[in-house]
């Protein structure tokens, strides 16, 4: 007859959630939208030529066609006061001024100006009649695992497993505790653990739908490889989405408002968006930054997350990002359960 | 003492300057519907806080059914009921799923459907609880107090914003809850609503019980029955007319001037005779019985409705 209270507050955690349509959008729509964007802007395209200038005069003509050689440069020639205002706005990689010196004019701060001058020395020269001395073989890298979008899929399954845990537990915790709902709970002999453990379960129910419909998304539109087990793609989703339950149930330990959890929220959220190898690899920061990088949650989850879909690694070669992900979630409701507000 | 389910004594909470609770003491007897009774801001909800174990007192004792609130703990949450004033549970559950809900809390207590019966709820099962009226909502928070099956049930003013019908129907359960032998404590500042539901009432104000008996016992306290309440062109010597009146007690509040007297055949002649004498107009006369609400102008001196 009687239910057990955790499962009972678990249940009806599910059903609030299931009856507010624009969480569903936030979960279940939203990343699957944001990574048909991202798949598409950033989709593996044929290099374009780089456009370079040729400064008018009597040897603009055969430098032009000498540099044609090479097709991944696109040269046209300009009077010299255009071409230099093409190369300062970056209209052109490189400026060359045919004459003896040849004169390369370039921005050493650009890659592609950098590469221009590089191939179009080249070109030159072979077409003066130097001759090479060492033969050499090109391949091309067009494997699958190593495109952006593969890099991308794995740190937005990361992203929304935080965003989702904490909006989806702060927002409902301040909304009961300004609405007198926890007062009224703790005037029951309703377990105070048992509250805020069924925050975190109820969040679980979600997690497979979620992660499972942005994987076959990636995985069908745009090939994303899946490489490890799926059985550890859901413990570490699991791990994960707990975690970040626990951190959304500190953040909402306090506040008494909507205005100020969101503020709190984002407080949280924004360095990990940041720091966290969503968008792109954290190796960019210095190397100094890097032991605090690794140890912030979402961090841990999409390092984990990606040696395992897209490199196919064991789970025996991610314990040290599951244990960092889980000792966050218990920390935080650790802490979440002493700070707590209920009235 | 077994029949005692609910005491304190010497009662003070203090928020900042404002003293909310003032050394108040209260003894409510097991089976009894004990009321409080007293304006907005007179110190109710505090104390039944205090006295739900939900809010720390300054100073003063209490016992509920016989333990207090630091060894009683949860053993005792599992035996009273509580209905908090300004609660506004779930919108987006159904109404069975929040009585579900409370009930998985209690290790016994009743079944949701009887609590359901209990509080009229039985077409509005699978309501939201967004889509009922104010007087549902009441109820079906009262259900959620109900659903443990508690000795005790405190009620923090459980009809206030309801319209008149729906203040009736929760009444209505009310009184079944006592039918069942429960004891109750409510506050409320409708003198209607203490009479009819109480055996015994305190008045409380500024955080002090000022007055504590049964409803007609407080009346009695008046010296009369009656009230005249009256209204003149011109103001009258309110000495005199007391004098020629009979009236225990006179008051004037605005232009209605209010006479306190134990036979309105005797008094109403009396009245007009000496209005007559004075050369004073009366351009209305009401009577009626005395109320909680006349005891509370007369010990104050102020009415419940006010501040």
């Amino acid at each position: 007859m009687r239910s057990h209270p955790l499962l009972q507050l678990s249940r009806v955690k599910v059903l609030e959630f299931i009856r507010e349509p624009e969480a569903i959008f936030w979960v279940l729509v939203f990343p699957i939208l944001l990574s048909l964007a991202l798949g598409i802007a950033f989709r593996t395209r044929k290099p374009e030529p780089l456009a370079i200038a040729v400064e008018s005069g009597t040897e603009a003509a055969s430098a032009v066609e000498a540099l044609a050689a090479d097709t991944s440069l696109r040269a046209k020639v300009l009077p010299p006061d255009e071409a230099r205002e093409s190369l300062r706005t970056g209209k052109v990689a490189l400026v060359v001024i045919p004459g003896d010196p040849v004169t390369y004019w370039f921005d050493p701060s650009r890659d592609e100006s950098r590469v221009a001058r590089l191939s179009a020395d080249a070109a030159l020269q072979l077409a003066a009649g130097r001759t090479d001395v060492r033969t050499t073989v090109q391949r091309e890298m067009t494997e699958k695992g190593s495109r952006y979008i593969d890099f991308l899929v794995p740190g937005l399954i990361g992203m929304n497993l935080m965003g989702t845990g904490m909006w989806g537990i702060g927002f409902s915790i301040v909304n009961a505790r300004s609405r007198g709902l926890l007062k009224r709970l703790i005037a029951t002999p309703m377990r105070r653990r048992h509250y805020l453990a069924a925050q975190m379960l109820g969040r679980l129910a979600f997690l497979f739908p979620e992660v499972g419909a942005l994987i076959a998304f990636a995985h069908f539109v745009f090939d994303v490889p899946v490489r490890g087990s799926l059985a550890v793609i859901a413990l570490i989703t699991g791990v994960g989405a707990l975690a970040f339950a626990g951190i959304g149930l500190l953040v909402a330990a306090r506040p008494r408002t909507i205005e100020g959890v969101s503020g709190l929220m984002n407080f949280v959220m924004l360095p990990m968006w940041i720091f966290s190898g969503v968008f792109f690899s954290p190796a960019r920061f210095p190397d100094a930054m890097q032991p605090a990088i690794k140890l912030l949650p979402l961090t841990a989850l999409n390092d984990a997350l990606r040696a395992v879909m897209i490199d196919g690694r064991a789970l025996t070669s991610i314990v040290t990002e599951i244990a960092i992900v889980g000792l966050w979630g218990i920390a935080a409701f650790v802490v979440a359960l002493r700070l707590f507000r209920w009235r | 003492m077994a029949d005692i389910a609910l005491s304190c004594e010497g009662l003070v909470k203090r928020y900042g300057d404002v003293v909310a609770v003032d050394g108040l003491d209260l003894t409510v007897q097991v089976g009894e519907c004990f009321g409080l009774l007293g304006p907005n801001g007179a110190g109710k909800t505090t104390t039944v806080e205090i006295l739900e174990g939900l809010n720390e007192p300054d100073a003063g004792r209490v016992r509920v059914l016989g333990k207090t609130w630091a060894d009683g703990g949860d053993g005792l949450r599992e035996r009273i009921g509580i209905q908090l004033q300004d609660t506004q549970l779930a919108d987006k559950l159904t109404v069975m799923e929040t009585i579900e809900l409370f009930r998985s809390f209690y290790s016994k207590g009743l079944d949701p459907r009887e609590v359901m019966r209990i509080v009229r709820l039985e077409e509005k099962e699978k309501a939201w609880v967004r889509k009922l009226s104010g007087g549902q909502k009441q109820r079906l928070s009262l259900a959620a107090a109900l659903v443990g099956d508690p000795e005790l049930l405190f009620l923090d003013e459980p009809t206030t914003g309801l319209d008149p019908q729906a203040r009736r129907q929760v009444w209505d359960v009310i009184a079944d809850v006592r039918a069942r032998g429960g004891t109750v404590l409510l506050t409320t500042h409708y003198m209607e609503e203490a009479e009819r539901l109480c055996d015994r009432i305190a008045i409380v104000d500024r955080g002090r019980v000022i007055a504590l008996d049964t409803p007609v016992g407080l009346i009695a306290r008046l010296g009369a029955e009656h009230v005249l309440e009256i209204e003149c062109a011109t103001r009258p010597d309110l000495d005199r007319l007391r004098e020629r009146v009979g009236a225990n007690d006179v008051r004037i509040d605005g232009e209605i001037v209010s006479l306190t007297v134990r036979e309105v055949h005797r008094a109403i002649p009396a009245l007009l005779q000496e209005l007559a004498a004075q050369s004073i107009a009366l351009t209305r006369l009401t009577t009626h019985h005395a109320t909680l609400e006349d005891v509370f102008v007369a010990m104050t001196g102020r009415h419940l409705r006010e501040s």
